[in-house]
């Protein structure tokens, strides 16, 4: 018998393409970013025309509030669920039909190949996140140029790094929800909690203790709208701050995942 | 040469005993059957090979390693343990495509794989539009990919037609004879008296036996005889007087044990009683296996 390959071990890229593969070859994985697409962009060019008219209808005190780029960059928050399903998916449609375990027979070093997963998506969030907040942020300004109401520009002040940041976050919220997926090994538990995360706290804030009212400055979804806005808000006057504060929280599910991956059984 | 040592290797779910203080080691160039009843231990023995559940004691190497610690794995270890662990949307070429590149293994693998197993015409077809059949060949040929020394398989003819059956068994055969160490678990001891070459029986996650295939028909396939004569009555009682156990068998044919063939037509030829049959008898593998695992049937069906 020959063998294959020299003893030396995989280099990790190929862990690396063996996960890109798995992710191109699904049927699901294109309809979804179609769907992202789709529902990123339809939702930035629809709520462009309520924006233009309630800018009519405003003050002049209302108006110095007037902020386009974050207006556009609004689909971030559905945009978030559907990037949310994607990195779920990575982990959990493998539980579901056993693929994990032949995933790690094929890879048993668990570390590299949920590092993998976990490169993958993020690779693959970064890519379509930011193209989604370009794409939502020119067809915004687009529509409310037609609509005769001021507008912003790339090169406007805080308009680069809000579109961008959008788009950061949407590939942080990707990891967070690969990391749910592996801590609950099930795409409807997971898809329940990151809901819940990401939805349900932020518009139920007021009920919770005053205590928590400072984390709730680093939550998902908080951070996502603080970073988009770029017309100042006393409430996040450094809004990269609030987001590298849900990154650490993002990274510390991360930690529980990578415990977790390595020590139960499959 | 590719061993699989198990060494004293234990697993506990909760306050159960999947597998107990197991013992035993997988050579090279033949094929071992892993024999026992449902919920014997078999699948969680290989996941434990496979480093997919961990022990709660014990250790299990390839050729003297832990498998996580195989450097490209899919090249010393071909795995079949569950044909379904497969994603059903991802086309058959894909889902080996996948696995060839985790490993660092060329294209060209995957569609000798393909051949090997059969499977050239379907393999650009999802998975999930398989018969059981075609995916236990997707999983065989999935084993292939590195073309390993070490096969594992876990009850790979389990839902197959007769031909499929026949197929596997000869292909184990044949991997076997290439020089591979092959583990094949079932719990049909027919089967695995077709295809092994040494047999590891367990029950209630205890080594039961470890032994030949020959040795172990020796052993548990003790022979009786077929008797047929015109004159049954007069020969059972002589038959009885040398020494042997007779019970009527059909057509007033005499089952004749304790006693070989030889014996027995020496002592007709004596009596000057003539045989129209004189047929040994292999007691039935099977049986063999019942008596031996009875004591550690997990599930017990109702009345039996
Ligand atoms: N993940 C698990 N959690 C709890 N108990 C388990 C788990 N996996 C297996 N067991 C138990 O361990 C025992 C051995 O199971 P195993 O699947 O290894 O048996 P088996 O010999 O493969 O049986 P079969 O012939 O039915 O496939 C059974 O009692 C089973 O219920
Ligand atoms: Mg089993």
């Amino acid at each position: 018998m020959t063998t294959l390959t020299d003893t030396a071990a995989v280099p990790f890229h190929r862990t690396l393409r063996a996960e890109w593969i798995k992710f191109r070859t699904l049927r699901s994985t294109w309809y979804t970013l179609a769907g992202l697409f789709v529902l990123g962009i339809g939702i930035a060019a629809l709520a462009m025309d309520p924006a233009a008219a309630s800018y009519r209808d405003a003050t002049a005190a209302e108006r110095l509030d007037w902020d386009p780029t974050a207006l556009s960059l609004r689909a971030f928050m559905l945009a978030q669920l559907v990037v949310g399903v994607l990195g779920i998916l990575v982990v959990t449609s493998e539980y579901a039909t056993g693929m994990m375990r032949t995933s790690l027979a094929a890879t048993p070093r668990r570390h590299r190949l949920l590092a993998a997963k976990a490169v993958l998506i993020a690779g693959v969030a970064l890519v379509v996140g930011q193209v989604l907040m370009f794409a939502a942020f020119f067809v915004g300004q687009a529509l409310l140029a037609s609509y005769d109401v001021p507008n912003a520009s790339l090169g406007d002040p805080g308009v680069l790094s809000a579109v961008a940041g959008s788009g950061l976050y949407l590939t942080a919220i990707a990891l967070l929800a690969a990391g749910l997926g592996v801590i609950l090994r099930a795409t409807a538990g997971a898809l329940a909690i990151l809901v819940a995360v990401i939805f349900l706290v932020p518009a139920f804030a007021e009920l919770f203790p005053s205590w928590t009212q400072g984390l709730l400055d680093y939550w998902p979804t908080v951070t996502g709208t603080a970073v988009t806005a770029t017309v100042a808000d006393p409430d996040f006057p450094h809004p990269w701050f609030n987001v590298g504060g849900m990154c650490l929280g993002i990274a510390a599910v991360l930690v529980a995942a990578f415990v977790l991956f390595r020590r139960r059984d499959v | 040469m590719t061993t699989i040592a198990i060494r004293g290797l234990t697993k506990r779910y909760g306050p159960e005993t999947a597998v107990d203080d197991l013992s035993f080691t997988v050579e090279p160039g033949q094929v071992t059957g892993f024999l026992g009843p449902n919920g014997a231990g078999k699948s969680t023995t290989m996941k434990m090979i496979l480093g997919l559940a961990a022990p709660t004691r014990g250790t299990v190497t390839i050729g003297g390693r832990r498998y996580a610690d195989l450097p490209v794995p899919l090249t010393e270890v071909g795995a079949l343990l569950d044909a379904g662990a497969v994603h059903g949307a991802r086309k058959a070429r894909d889902h080996l495509l996948a696995l060839a590149v985790s490993n660092g293994l060329p294209k060209r693998r995957v569609d000798e794989a393909l051949a090997r197993t059969g499977l050239e015409g379907v393999a650009d077809k999802r998975a999930g539009g398989f018969s059981l059949g075609m995916r236990q060949r997707l999983g065989i040929a999935a084993a292939l990919l590195g073309d390993p020394r070490v096969l594992i398989f876990d009850e790979p003819v389990n839902g197959l037609d007769p031909e499929g059956i026949r197929w596997v068994r000869d292909f184990m055969r044949s991997l076997a004879r290439e020089g591979r160490s092959v583990l094949v678990s079932s719990h049909l001891m027919n089967e695995m008296a077709l295809t092994a070459d040494h047999l590891v029986v367990i029950g209630k996650g205890r080594l039961i036996a470890d032994t030949g295939m020959g040795e172990f028909m020796r052993s548990n396939g003790k022979g009786t005889v077929l008797v047929r004569t015109a004159e049954p009555d007069a020969f059972a009682p002589l038959l009885t007087a040398a020494g042997a156990a007779v019970r009527e068998g059909v057509e007033s044919s005499l089952v004749v044990s304790g006693m070989d063939g030889g014996e027995i037509g020496k002592l007709a030829a004596y009596h000057g009683i003539a045989l129209s049959e004189l047929t040994p008898q292999q007691a039935s593998l099977e049986d063999a296996f019942m008596e031996l695992t009875q004591d550690s049937i997990e599930y017990q069906g109702a009345g039996a």
